[in-house]
């Protein structure tokens, strides 16, 4: 569908597939389908499909945190999720997008860092989240958020002895009961819309994403794009995130999750 | 680095430093700062001091590239000798997404498609660390844009805010930013009020991110203020 | 000395009323505002700022001198001081009949060598093509290239040609000015004509800028 039609179903608040402008796609998730990961998940909006996994390590702490476990994110948008996607590593996109879960997760004191420390100033647990493209169709960051946190909800930690014993799994990751959603609102001609399919998001100038947490408490916003916003634009953006945000987690603890 | 209350950042209703809470730290601008460059500024808040060079437009190559407008480069880059612990030199993760960050800031000012099939690049280096880098580094590449003849909308103004001891403050200092609870970058073309960035780490209500966003404003207004007095004093400085 | 009233990047001009703009303002809500940093000059049909630096866009039959910067097999790659470089084919140099697959294209013009030349077409992306076939276009020999702005080239040649003539009588050297900037400067007090020169470039925007170029060419 050529980019000039789908202009004009946006505004006329309009999408390809018939949805209004801050509805979703189809959601859907299976968590623990990586056997070998401590936590994993998939999460599906439409045709965008992405895995995040979680893998735990033990290490050195930070010398500022000896008392905190680690968490690094790192993505990886591999070729096979879109014809533009080339091996290598992680281009700026896939680094923003990264720092992007990485901020929103620290933000929200998700994780309780202190209860990942093994001995303090010498050994801690490292959480290793990797999200991994499967098809690229548009809005990754927040399918990649939320592929993170249903991978972290479902991690369980590994029995350790001095060593990892990876087959004896003994607690739930230390997680607080916050459920923190990403939500990235498009701008294209003045109009804003959520949840673009990938040639959706090829129009839109500029991108406000934000993550927040049940408490309606904002974890982090990322501005993205080559576009501006206006004041009432944001003030809009962070109505709409509120609500949306909503939507999704009524969504998922009416399927599953603690 | 986690964003807990380790340290105290206000004694006695003062920011270590002595600030007051809305208070900015000293600024200074320059321009025309690196001669080779087609246009260069250095901007410094407190301690930490930009330096941006612009070079173009220029030659597209190679020529698969070639497009209808001209393509934005921007790279921040860290001295080595910028901050406490030796800087690993090169680009990292963090340089890679701040150097987005900050093109994406700019690029919403920038008439690329008057030189359809060129590049314009912006480098940035910062020569001292001691918080609001990217901030810093925006303000600086806006005045080089604007020396260098690039066409703007208009100049692009930067500054941070944060919460510090459950406190809101703006302009934060390495210190603040490091044991802080949130931080808040932002930046706009002022006088067409459009917001260019608008980045947050660490937790705030949204009540909190609109009272910063009030304060960046008029914080904004007198750094544009200088920006301005900066370009025409630079001009007028030849007049004997 | 008095400063010509300089606008910024983004200022407000005026009120659009239908009149011509350059392409250094933009119209936005019925306002017309400054793109760059230069120098207002609003006439009746125009409102226009003239940047006090900008890079140079060619324009069919801009004079311009260019640098050989490559040789091909059927012409020539040439600088211009653009983003954009020129080709300038061999049908615009020879007025006869060269066989290209036996002549070596360097015995016209090698790299380096410096042309006057005349810009005869500009497509819209961007191809620019040069020729050498007019009485003025002329390969330039012994001397040396300075470059300006191109938007001060107007400032360098003078209402009129005031400035220029100033310049070649002050210091007897053969001054040919390209409007791409480069200008080129043989014979003479050479290094009198770059600094004279390189003064105009700076001090465009201030009035009594001719008695100053006077003053300097006077000292010796």
């Amino acid at each position: 569908m050529s980019s000039e039609y789908l202009l004009k179903l946006l505004r006329n608040g309009k999408r390809e597939d018939g949805r209004g402008l801050n509805e979703f796609r189809k959601i859907s998730f299976k968590t623990g389908i990586i056997k070998k990961a401590e936590g994993s998940a998939v999460v599906n909006f439409g045709n965008t499909s992405v895995i995040a996994g979680v893998k735990l390590d033990v290490g050195e702490p930070f010398s500022d945190s000896p008392n905190e476990g680690i968490l690094i994110v790192n993505a990886e948008f591999s070729p096979i999720a879109a014809p533009f996607f080339e091996p290598g590593p992680p281009d700026e996109n896939a680094i923003e997008l990264a720092r992007i879960v990485d901020r929103g997760i620290r933000g929200s004191n998700l994780i309780d860092f202190e209860k990942l420390c093994i001995k303090e100033g010498e050994k801690v647990w490292i959480v290793y989240i990797d999200i991994h493209t499967i098809n690229n169709d548009g809005n990754l960051i927040d399918v990649s958020f939320l592929a993170s946190i249903l991978a972290l909800k479902t991690t369980l930690m590994p029995k350790y002895e001095g060593k990892i014993i990876r087959e004896e799994k003994v607690d739930k990751l230390p997680l607080r009961n916050y459920f923190p959603i990403n939500i990235s609102t498009y701008k294209a001609e003045n109009i804003l819309f959520i949840d673009p399919s990938l040639k959706e998001s090829n129009l839109a100038e500029a991108c406000l994403s934000i993550c927040i947490r049940d408490d309606d408490k904002i974890n982090s916003v990322q501005k993205i794009g080559s576009g501006s916003f206006s004041f009432e634009e944001i003030e809009k953006i962070f109505n709409l995130t509120k609500t949306k945000a909503r939507e999704i987690r009524n969504l998922l603890s009416s399927s599953y999750i603690s | 680095m986690s964003k807990s209350n380790k340290i105290d950042l206000i004694v006695g209703g003062k920011r270590l430093d002595g600030r007051d809470f809305f208070e900015v730290r000293e600024i200074e601008m320059k321009v025309n700062v690196v001669n080779n460059a087609d246009g260069s500024a250095m901007v410094r808040f407190g301690n930490t001091t930009a330096i941006a060079a612009v070079y173009g437009p220029r030659l597209l190559l190679p020529k698969f590239l070639q497009e209808e407008k001209a393509v934005l480069r921007c790279r921040y880059n860290m001295t080595p000798f910028s901050t406490d612990e030796r800087k690993t030199p090169g680009h990292d993760r963090r340089s890679i997404e701040l150097s987005k960050v900050i093109k994406s800031a700019l690029e919403p000012a920038i008439f690329l498609e008057d030189f359809p099939k060129t590049r314009i690049d912006v480098f940035i280096d910062i020569v001292q660390a001691d918080g609001s880098t990217r901030v810093a580094s925006i303000n600086a590449a806006s005045l080089a844009l604007a020396m260098a003849g690039i066409p703007m909308r208009d100049l692009v103004v930067a500054c941070t805010a944060g919460k510090i001891n459950g406190c809101l403050v703006l302009d934060l200092n390495g210190k603040e930013d490091n044991f802080g609870e949130a931080d808040l970058s932002f930046a706009m073309m002022y006088s067409k009020n459009r917001v260019t960035l608008l980045q947050t780490d660490g937790e705030f209500s949204y009540e909190e991110i609109e009272i910063l966003i009030k304060e960046l404003k008029k914080a904004c207004e007198k750094i544009y203020e200088m920006q301005k007095s900066t370009l025409k004093d630079y001009y007028q400085k030849y007049v004997e | 000395m008095k400063v010509r009233e300089i606008v910024l990047t983004g200022q407000y001009i005026c009120e659009e009323d239908g009149r011509k703009i350059s392409n250094t303002v933009y119209k936005e809500g019925g306002k017309v505002f400054s793109k760059v940093v230069g120098v207002l000059k609003i006439t009746d049909e125009e409102i226009n700022i003239i940047p006090l630096k900008y890079v140079y866009i060619p324009k069919v039959g801009d004079r311009v001198i260019g640098i050989i910067k490559e040789v091909e097999t059927s012409g020539w790659i040439v600088d211009i001081n653009s983003p954009y470089l020129a080709f300038l084919p061999l049908a615009e140099v020879a007025s006869s009949y060269v066989d290209v697959f036996r002549t070596d294209l360097s015995k016209f013009y090698n790299v380096n060598d410096i042309i006057y030349t005349k810009v005869i077409k500009v497509s819209e992306d961007k191809v620019i093509n040069i020729s050498m076939k007019d009485e003025e276009s002329r390969k330039l020999k012994d001397g040396v290239i300075v470059s300006i702005t191109p938007t001060k080239v107007a400032r360098v040649i003078g209402r009129g040609g005031s400035m220029i003539e100033t310049l070649k009588k002050g210091t007897k050297s053969e001054i040919i000015v390209g409007q791409n900037g480069y200008i080129f400067i043989s014979g003479g007090k050479v290094e009198k004509a770059i600094e004279a020169i390189l003064t105009i470039e700076r001090e465009s925007h201030l009035y009594g800028l001719t008695d100053k170029i006077k003053e300097l060419l006077k000292n010796e």
